[in-house]
């Protein structure tokens, strides 16, 4: 009898230990907290690489064999396609929680990654037609690869302002969770199209199996841009949870303290 | 560095225009997805600092009045 | 997991599931749409339509290309190794066009199966190097690959 409820509590308490992780994320003030001792080392390392980064592409390396100095826009196109990919699976998968098990800090980071995943597809977008003008002769096409990205574009676009068309502010995360994981199916298109389709846009360059196809010297650079790419993406997606969370928990006691120690320095 | 010179590394043998363009937009949008949301949480942590400080001071000539 | 939360993991998965088939379907019915160019091998088996505007896209065989001597008239041929489309056309070609290299070409073709290109794009590969990098694969015989050229 005792030796049962001795093992349904150790049980339960298992169980918590397993779920305070969990319950902590879920902890407004405890997640603004941890984004911000993040960011204090993140974002100026982040900034120095972006910047590092883009003095070795534009100044340090060689220029390609065939496309002259034109390529060195490889060093923010790639990096910032790459991310807005990766991006869109942070949101689609912060929407899924947030739809499953109604976690409100998985809305806090829906919501926070659409404007940021829009922004570097702009950049991959603009940048590409750029790069598109000195080496194919065009500025734009209607390539399966460059549609995709556009399509992807809309969908972040989309998000953000389905987000602000509702006036209930639970609805509007549930809606966006939707439109976030139907839009998934982009994501592998947009990876394929080149290989699928006869396409104007060159297949990618840096392979995960074999020897990539561009030359190291230019290869470590590019990764370095990936990377960096990849923590403003993580900086910028903490620094809009921070800024959410402080105006959903506006009339809360930990924010009210907040705004005093704020206020004494 | 590989280029000769500043004006080398400007016009890139014809694709400068192109390229620094293409930088300097990246630039301008990097730049404003980390001020935004820096600027949006101070100014929010600023209207609640003086909400609360007119709730205070309410409250402290309510209970004067009474 | 909770009976609800279970209910609410299948709906997401239905959803991501149904809208990829969906999605998938949608593809694959514009499959030869989404292409953006035909290979010559598909317009000398008749697969483009004649008088209509088309893209065809392949290599710029070696020696193929012929500039007029007083105007921006260009000719050359396309190849996929398997068939070839010859093209005329007149303006200005991109820095990149060249011999052995890809070229995409939009326009028409006449009764003749020659392609009367109004645009020509130049199409690159995915291989980036130095000069002098490109240089010494030449001198070596092998390209980037590591296989015989």
């Amino acid at each position: 009898m005792f030796s049962r409820i001795g093992a349904a509590q150790k049980g339960l308490y298992n169980h918590a230990v397993m779920w305070s992780f969990f319950h902590k994320l879920g902890s407004p003030p405890w997640l603004y907290d941890i984004a911000g001792s993040i960011l204090r080392w993140l974002l100026p390392v982040t900034i120095m690489a972006l910047l590092v980064g883009a003095v070795w592409g534009l100044l340090f390396t060689s220029p390609d064999f065939r496309q002259g100095n034109s390529y060195r826009i490889i060093y923010i196109h790639v990096p910032s396609a790459v991310v807005a990919l990766a991006g869109y699976y942070v949101m689609a998968i912060a929407g899924a929680v947030s739809l499953i098990w109604r976690m409100k800090m998985a809305d806090v980071a829906m919501k926070a990654a659409a404007p940021i995943g829009a922004a570097l597809t702009f950049i991959a977008l603009f940048t590409g037609a750029l790069w598109g003008k000195p080496t194919w002769g065009t500025w734009w096409e209607w390539d399966a690869r460059i549609t995709s990205m556009l399509i992807l574009l809309f969908l972040y676009l989309g998000v953000v302002a389905l987000y602000e068309a509702f006036d209930n502010k639970e609805a509007a995360g549930r809606a966006c969770a939707i439109l976030s994981l139907v839009g998934m199916v982009n994501i592998p298109i947009i990876y394929k199209s080149v290989d699928w389709w006869y396409s104007l846009h060159q297949p990618a360059s840096i392979k995960f199996s074999g020897e990539s196809a561009i030359d190291s010297s230019m290869l470590y650079p590019l990764l370095l841009m990936i990377g960096a790419f990849y923590a403003l993406f993580t900086c910028c997606l903490l620094m809009n949870m921070r800024a959410e969370l402080v105006q959903r928990e506006s009339r809360t006691a930990w924010v009210r303290k907040l705004v005093k120690q704020d206020g004494a320095h | 560095m590989y280029f000769d010179s500043l004006q080398a590394a400007l016009s890139m043998e014809g694709h400068g225009s192109f390229v620094w363009v293409a930088y300097l937009i990246t630039l301008l949008i990097i730049s404003a997805i980390l001020l935004l949301p820096a600027l949006r949480r101070r100014r929010l942590l600023r209207r609640i600092a003086t909400e609360l400080a007119r709730q205070e001071s309410g409250y402290a000539t309510g209970k004067g009045a009474r | 997991m909770h009976p609800v939360r279970r209910q609410r993991l299948i709906l997401v998965l239905f959803l991501v599931v149904f809208s990829s088939v969906a999605a998938g379907l949608v593809t694959y019915a514009l499959r030869g749409n989404i292409n953006l160019f035909f290979p010559p091998a598909e317009v000398a088996a008749g697969g483009a339509p004649v008088g209509q505007s088309i893209r065809v896209g392949g290599m710029v065989l070696e020696d193929s290309v012929q500039r007029s001597q007083d105007s921006l008239e260009v000719s050359f041929t396309l190849t996929d190794y398997e068939a070839q489309v010859p093209v005329v056309y007149a303006g200005i070609l991109p820095d990149l066009f060249g011999e052995g290299q890809g070229a995409v070409a939009a326009g028409k073709l006449d009764e003749n199966g020659v392609l009367q290109a109004t645009e020509v794009l130049a199409k690159h590969d995915e291989n980036y190097m130095p000069p002098e990098v490109a240089e010494a694969l030449e001198k070596s015989g092998y390209d980037k690959k590591g296989q015989a050229r």
